[in-house]
């Protein structure tokens, strides 16, 4: 590895990494809902398909079709032992970079709200080739009979959304994930506002359970810039749009 | 982890994959658990022409399981031979062979619970805990 790669792969540990690992249950629990282009993605496949779920988190979309196979990975063991229930499906602990599965070997995979993680743009190509590998190469004289992808990423065009962020922003963001402590009934401190505990209280073993906050570092896509590292990672484009706040494409190797 | 897994797995080292060696990965001192599931015969049908058999059979003899036959079943062999085959609407009526059920077992319900997955290439061990093999690599190796 190269030393920017080596300092983007120890600053990915610590504001990334370390941080879902400790949030991994709070976090799942907010997390069940496929989104419907994802959903039809992995619908649409042909049964006994095989495929990867990259940066799976807790599995939500290892629900959605229990006629393909799927192998599912993420760098959270917390996240990955949640994953695992479901069937027939298998989930193992992987980083994108190094993932342990023989080339070209799926039919499939999703990689979805994970490679905005990635805090340099060299590693956001490597993590877009690595997925592009697993996929099966398109047959001789038939270009785009290869296995695809679907990718997803944050938008950094997303005005309309609670973060508000749009075109001109800042593209590498560090956003909060807020664990709400379980609030005591006689503990009502006027709405949301929290009040500010003198330090000595502060320092008590807390009868009164303070909310936690998480930072973890995001890379927003500009319009455009996916299509552009797919390029680069020697992908081709099948479809791309926008849904909700996030860029996505379904990407397929080259002859 | 399932053994229908370990057909898709092999060193996450960039540096083995090209090496035959490095697949299949191989249990050691691997203690297995069997997780019952619902039998789903179009699912095992479909998989079959994906199982790198030859690379299965390693793998079972390795972990002390019953032989694999010496070639891999086909899609007939999964379902019981109809008495009398021209009943209409028979795909929802096939009935899981014995084959069937022995390969559903073997490929879904057997796991390796704790123990490693050893690269044939560069000999690097995975550790499995709780039924979850962990690929991240110790700096040096990236």
């Amino acid at each position: 590895m190269t030393d920017a790669e080596q300092q983007g792969a120890a600053y990915e540990e610590e504001h990334v990494h370390a941080v879902y690992e400790q949030i991994a249950s709070h976090f799942s629990a907010t997390r069940y809902k496929p989104w419907p282009i994802i959903e039809r993605f992995l619908k649409e496949l042909p049964d006994g398909a095989v495929g990867a779920d990259v940066g799976c988190g807790n599995g939500k979309y290892l629900t959605v079709n229990p006629r393909v196979f799927m192998v599912a990975s993420d760098r959270s063991t917390n996240l990955v032992k949640i994953a695992k229930q479901h069937q027939p499906h298998d989930s193992v602990v992987a980083d994108v970079m190094n993932l342990p599965h023989p080339k070209h070997s799926f039919d499939f995979a999703i990689s979805i709200a994970v490679i905005h993680h990635i805090s340099t743009p060299e590693r956001r190509i490597e993590a877009v080739k690595a997925i592009l590998e697993l996929l099966r190469s398109p047959l001789a004289g038939n270009p785009g009979s290869g296995g695809r992808a679907l990718i997803y990423v944050w938008a950094l065009e997303q005005k309309d959304s609670r973060r508000g962020w749009d075109e001109g922003n800042e593209q590498d963001v560090m956003v909060p994930w807020v664990m709400r402590a379980k609030k005591e009934k006689e503990s009502k401190k006027g709405k949301g506002q929290k009040a500010i505990d003198s330090s000595n209280e502060a320092e008590q073993p807390s009868e009164q359970p303070q909310d936690k906050t998480f930072l973890r570092y995001y890379h927003l896509y500009r319009k455009g810039e996916l299509e552009q590292i797919i390029g680069e990672a020697g992908g081709e484009v099948v479809e791309a749009g926008y849904d909700k706040d996030n860029w996505w494409a379904v990407v397929t190797p080259q002859l | 982890m399932k053994l229908l897994t370990l057909n898709f797995l092999t060193c996450a080292i960039k540096t083995c994959k090209s090496a035959p060696s490095s697949f299949p990965l191989h249990p050691r001192d691997a203690s297995l658990e069997v997780i019952e599931t619902d039998l789903n015969l179009p699912f095992l049908k479909n998989i079959l022409p994906r199982l790198m058999w030859d690379e299965l059979r390693v793998i079972t003899s390795e972990l002390g399981l019953p032989d694999l036959p010496p070639t891999p079943p086909t899609r007939e062999d999964l379902v019981v031979a109809a008495e009398d085959a021209a009943v209409e609407g028979e795909e929802s009526e096939e009935e899981a062979s014995q084959t069937a059920k022995d390969l559903h077992r073997v490929l879904l319900e057997t796991t390796v619970k704790e123990g490693k997955l050893v690269c044939g290439n560069c000999g690097h061990e995975y550790k499995v805990l709780e039924g979850v093999p962990n690929f991240l690599l110790p700096g040096h190796l990236v």
